[in-house]
C-alpha cells in the first residue's frame, strides 16, 4: 500500500490536487476568515471562466497543438454576449455558433495544410481582438439576464464555483476519457499515424477537438460577463497563458495526448487561488504575476522530479 | 470455391516509386487461403513497402490488386483492407502510448462503441493475449507507455488477431519477434501455425531465418523491389536462402579496390571503441588512414556506435580511445545535416568557424573562399555558393555536407549512412574523394546499409543487436558473409 502511494505514477496523479490543497491550507492559515461560504465564493468566483478556457486549451493540447488565441477568443465571445446576444438573442446565438464553426475551420486548415498551430492561432488572436473591438469599441454592454442569474446562483452549503468546477470536470471527463470516440481523439495525440492506419479520419478528429475548444471558449466568455455584467475586448487577454498553465498544472503534457480534464479544472482552481493567496500576503499587484509564475515553477519542478524518479 | 477465390490476395505487376527511388518494380504475389507465407530480403528490398500496399496505407503507382478474386486496384485503402479481413502488424509499433491496452483495442475496431465498450474491448484483448501468450502479465487497464517494448509488441500482435464483425482472412506480421524473447516468440509462431491450419493466412516477414524456414509453407525472396524467388519452404536451406537474397558482386570493382588496399596495422590506432552491450570484448579498431565499414541490418547499433565515438572525442572521455578531432557526416540530411535557412557556403563553413575568425567575428571573405575552394574540389553544382542550401539537389546537398566535414580540421570522419537517396554519379565521385583523403591520412568510419559500398572499406565490422558479431578484413568480405552474420540462427 505504502509502495503504491509513493509510486511515481500515483504521485504524479495526486500532484494537482495536492498543490491545490496546500495552497488552500496556506490561505486559511494566513487569512482564517476566508474559510467561509462567502469567502470561498469570493476567492473562487473567477474559476468558472478560467476553468472553461483551460478545458478549451486542453482539447487543443490533446491533439498536440497549442492555442495562443483562446484569451482573445474568450474576449470576443464576451463582447458578442454583452451586445448581440443581449439585444437580439437569435443573431447573438448565430454569431456564437459561427465562432465555434470558425474554430473547427481552423482545425481543418491546420491539419490540411500541416501548419504550426502556434503560428495560426497567434495570427487569429489579432483577428478575434479586431472583431471584438469592432463589435464593442469601448468597454460596456450588458450581459443577458439569464447569464447573470446563472453565474450569481446561490447554492446552499457549497459555493457555486466549486459545484460548477465539479460539473465541468466530470462532464468533460466522461466525454473525453470514458467515451469510445474520446479514446480515438486522445489516440490522435498519442500516435496519429496509428490512428490513421486504423481507418479513422484525422481531419475529423482535429475538427472535432477544435470545435469543442471553440464551444468551451464561448462558454468561458459568457460565464465571464455573467460575473462582470459588462464586457471589454481585452477582458480575457490573460486567459491564454492561464489556460496553458492550468492544463500543465493539472498534469497534462504539451505533446502525446496525455491530458486530464479533472486535473485541468483543479489547475484552473489553483491558478485562481494563487491570486487570492498573494493578495492576502499583501504582495502588491505589480509583483503578483511574477509570484504566480514562481508558484507555477515550483509545482512543475516537483513534477519534473517525480518524472525523473520514474525514468 | 474456384481458383481465384482461394487466393486471398493477388498482386500483379505492382510498382511504387518514392520520387526517383524505386521501392517496388513490378511485384507479382499470390497469397492462398490457409498458408503461412514467409517474406525475406535485405534492407530496402521493398518488403515493408509491399506490406504497406497490402495494408492499404500506401497505394501503388501501377498494377493490379485483387482481393478474394475482385479487382480493387485504385479503390483499395485501410478501410477496404479492414472490411476484407486483412490486418497488419507494422514494424514500428502502431499503438498509442497514452492510451490503455483496452483503448488501443477500441481504436482498431470502429464498431466497439456504446455502453460498456471498455469492458468488452478489455475482455476481447485479454482473451486473445491469453490464447497467444499464456502468462503474459498484461492487464487491459495498463497504459501502453508504462509497458516494456516486448509487452507492447504482444499487445499489438494480439490486437491484430482480434475481430469484431468482418471475419479475419490475412494477418501480416512485419518483424513480429524483433522485441520478443525466445519463449514468447515460440508462443507466437506456434499460434500462427495453429490458426493457419484452421484456414487463416499469414505473411511473416522476419530477419530470423530459422523462424521463416521452420514455420512457413512458402517463402518469397525479394531484392531491389522485385520478387526474385518463390519456393516451398522445405526447398530452401539457410544457405540457399541467403544466396537468393544476396547479389553477385561485380568482381572487377573489388579487384580495383583491392589494388589500393593498405596493409592493416602499419599505422597507429586512432579509434578503439566497444559498445556497452558487447560481452566478448570485441572492439571496433581503426588505424590512421583506414576506411572502416560498419555493416549489418539497419538500426542494429551502428549509428549509436558512431555517436559514441563522437561523444568521446568531444568530451575526451577515457573509456574509448579516440585520437584526433572528429567530424560527422549525417545520413538524415534534412533533420541532422543541413541548416535550411543558410547559404551553401555557410553550410560548408560551419565546422571550420574557428579558423575563419578575425577580430572575434567570422571573416566573410574567408568563408566565401572556403566555399569556393570546396565547390571546385567536390564539384557542387550551383551557379552561386551564396544561394540557399535548399536550391541544391539532394545529392549536391550531401556533397556540401561532405565538404563541411572534409574542410574541417577533423582527422576522423564519421559517416552515418550518408549515401541514402544519392544518385550513382555523385556516389562514385564521393567514393574517390574518400579514398583520396584516406591516403592523406584521414580515418573514416562508414556506416552503410548498402553492401556494395563496403567494398570501398579496408575493414568491416558487422553489427547485430547493438554488438559486433563479425570482423571481416577486406579479402574475406562478401555479401553472403555479411548476411550470415546479420541474421540470427534462431531467436
Amino acid at each position: 500500500m505504502l509502495a503504491q502511494l509513493s509510486s511515481p505514477k500515483f504521485l504524479r496523479a495526486a500532484l494537482p490536487a495536492a498543490s491545490f490543497t496546500v495552497l488552500l491550507a496556506a490561505i486559511f492559515y494566513v487569512q482564517p476568515r476566508a474559510m467561509s461560504y462567502f469567502g470561498m465564493n469570493l476567492m473562487l468566483q473567477y474559476t468558472v471562466p478560467i476553468a472553461l478556457a483551460t478545458i478549451a486549451q486542453m482539447f487543443i493540447i490533446t491533439v498536440n497543438d497549442l492555442d495562443l488565441s483562446i484569451g482573445a477568443f474568450v474576449g470576443l465571445t464576451a463582447c458578442i454576449g454583452a451586445t448581440l446576444l443581449a439585444d437580439t438573442p437569435l443573431l447573438g446565438t448565430l454569431a456564437l455558433a459561427a465562432c465555434v464553426a470558425a474554430y473547427a475551420g481552423l482545425g481543418a486548415l491546420i491539419h490540411w495544410r500541416n501548419l504550426p498551430s502556434i503560428v495560426v492561432t497567434l495570427g487569429m488572436s489579432f483577428v478575434w481582438l479586431g472583431i471584438a473591438v469592432l463589435i464593442l469599441p469601448t468597454p460596456g454592454g450588458t450581459a443577458p439576464g439569464w447569464v447573470k442569474a446563472l453565474m450569481g446562483l446561490k447554492v446552499p452549503y457549497v459555493p457555486f464555483p466549486i459545484i460548477a468546477a465539479i460539473v465541468i470536470g466530470l462532464v468533460v471527463h466522461v466525454a473525453l476519457m470514458r467515451s469510445s470516440y474520446g479514446a480515438v481523439l486522445r489516440g490522435v495525440g498519442g500516435n496519429p499515424k496509428a490512428v490513421g492506419r486504423a481507418g479513422w479520419s484525422l481531419l475529423k478528429a482535429k475538427m472535432t477537438m477544435y470545435a469543442a475548444a471553440g464551444f468551451f471558449g464561448v462558454l468561458s466568455g459568457l460565464s465571464l460577463i455573467g460575473l462582470t455584467s459588462a464586457a471589454d475586448a481585452h477582458i480575457a487577454d490573460r486567459y491564454t497563458l492561464y489556460a496553458i498553465a492550468g492544463v500543465i498544472l493539472g498534469g497534462g503534457e504539451f505533446t502525446g495526448g496525455r491530458v486530464s480534464p479533472v486535473g485541468a479544472v483543479i489547475g484552473a482552481l489553483t491558478l485562481a487561488l494563487t491570486g487570492s493567496f498573494l493578495t492576502f500576503l499583501r504582495i502588491s499587484p505589480d509583483w503578483q504575476i511574477g509570484a504566480q509564475g514562481g508558484i507555477l515553477i515550483i509545482v512543475l519542478a516537483l513534477r519534473a522530479l517525480i518524472n525523473r524518479r520514474e525514468a | 470455391m474456384n481458383a481465384s477465390q482461394s487466393h486471398i490476395v493477388t498482386l500483379e505487376n505492382v510498382t511504387k516509386h518514392f520520387g526517383a527511388v524505386r521501392a517496388l518494380g513490378g511485384v507479382d504475389l499470390k497469397v492462398h487461403a490457409g498458408e503461412c507465407l514467409g517474406l525475406v530480403g535485405h534492407n530496402g528490398a521493398g518488403k515493408s513497402t509491399l506490406m504497406n500496399v497490402l495494408a492499404g496505407t500506401l497505394s501503388p503507382d501501377h498494377g493490379i490488386l485483387g482481393i478474394h478474386g475482385a479487382d480493387l486496384s485504385g479503390r483499395y485503402n485501410v478501410k477496404a483492407a479492414g472490411e476484407n479481413g486483412i490486418r497488419c502488424v507494422f514494424q514500428e509499433l502502431s499503438l498509442c502510448p497514452n492510451l490503455t491496452v483496452a483503448e488501443n483495442a477500441r481504436i482498431f475496431h470502429p464498431t466497439l462503441t456504446g455502453f460498456g465498450w471498455k469492458r468488452r474491448a478489455g475482455n476481447m484483448i485479454r482473451e486473445k493475449l491469453d490464447e497467444i501468450f499464456p502468462g503474459h502479465g498484461v492487464h487491459p487497464d495498463n497504459v501502453i507507455g508504462d509497458l516494456s517494448i516486448g509487452k507492447r509488441q504482444m499487445v499489438e500482435i494480439a490486437r491484430a488477431f482480434t475481430s469484431t464483425g468482418a471475419p479475419l482472412h490475412l494477418v501480416i506480421l512485419d518483424e513480429p519477434t524483433s522485441s520478443l524473447d525466445a519463449v514468447t516468440s515460440g508462443q507466437l509462431l506456434d499460434f500462427v501455425r495453429k490458426v493457419v491450419n484452421q484456414g487463416l493466412s499469414c505473411i511473416l516477414i522476419s530477419h530470423v531465418l530459422g523462424e521463416v524456414l521452420s514455420y512457413c509453407d512458402r517463402i518469397v525472396v525479394m531484392k531491389d523491389g522485385l520478387v526474385v524467388e518463390t519456393r516451398p519452404g522445405a526447398d530452401f536451406t539457410r544457405d540457399t536462402l541467403v544466396a537468393a537474397m544476396g547479389n553477385v558482386v561485380e568482381q572487377e570493382e573489388i579487384e580495383e579496390h583491392e589494388r589500393r588496399e593498405i596493409q592493416r596495422g602499419t599505422t597507429p590506432i586512432v579509434v578503439e571503441a566497444r559498445s556497452d552491450a558487447q560481452r566478448d570484448g570485441a572492439a571496433l579498431v581503426a588505424h590512421r588512414g583506414e576506411i572502416i565499414g560498419l555493416a549489418g541490418l539497419a538500426g542494429h547499433g551502428q549509428t549509436r556506435m558512431l555517436l559514441k565515438v563522437y561523444d568521446a572525442a568531444m568530451r575526451k572521455r577515457k573509456s574509448l580511445k579516440v585520437d584526433g578531432p572528429v567530424a560527422l557526416v549525417a545520413g538524415d540530411r534534412q533533420t541532422d545535416g543541413i541548416f535550411h535557412l543558410w547559404s551553401i557556403s555557410q553550410n560548408v563553413g560551419v565546422r571550420s568557424l574557428q579558423s575563419m575568425i578575425r577580430h572575434g567575428l567570422i571573416d566573410p571573405d574567408a568563408e566565401a573562399a572556403l566555399g569556393r575552394a570546396w565547390q571546385a574540389r567536390i564539384k557542387i553544382r550551383t551557379p552561386d555558393m551564396n544561394d540557399n542550401i535548399l536550391s541544391l539537389s539532394g545529392g549536391n546537398q550531401q556533397k556540401a555536407l561532405f565538404a563541411r566535414a572534409l574542410a574541417s580540421d577533423a582527422e576522423i570522419i564519421l559517416m552515418d549512412d550518408p549515401m541514402r537517396g544519392v544518385d550513382v554519379g555523385t556516389k562514385l565521385e564521393v567514393y574517390d574523394l574518400i579514398r583520396e583523403e584516406a591516403e592523406k591520412g584521414r580515418t573514416f568510419l562508414w556506416y552503410t546499409t548498402e553492401t556494395d559500398e563496403l567494398y570501398n572499406c579496408d575493414h568491416t565490422y558487422v553489427f547485430r543487436d547493438g554488438v559486433i558479431v563479425a570482423d571481416l578484413p577486406r579479402d574475406q568480405l562478401s555479401e553472403e558473409k555479411i548476411l550470415h552474420s546479420s541474421f540470427k540462427e534462431s531467436a
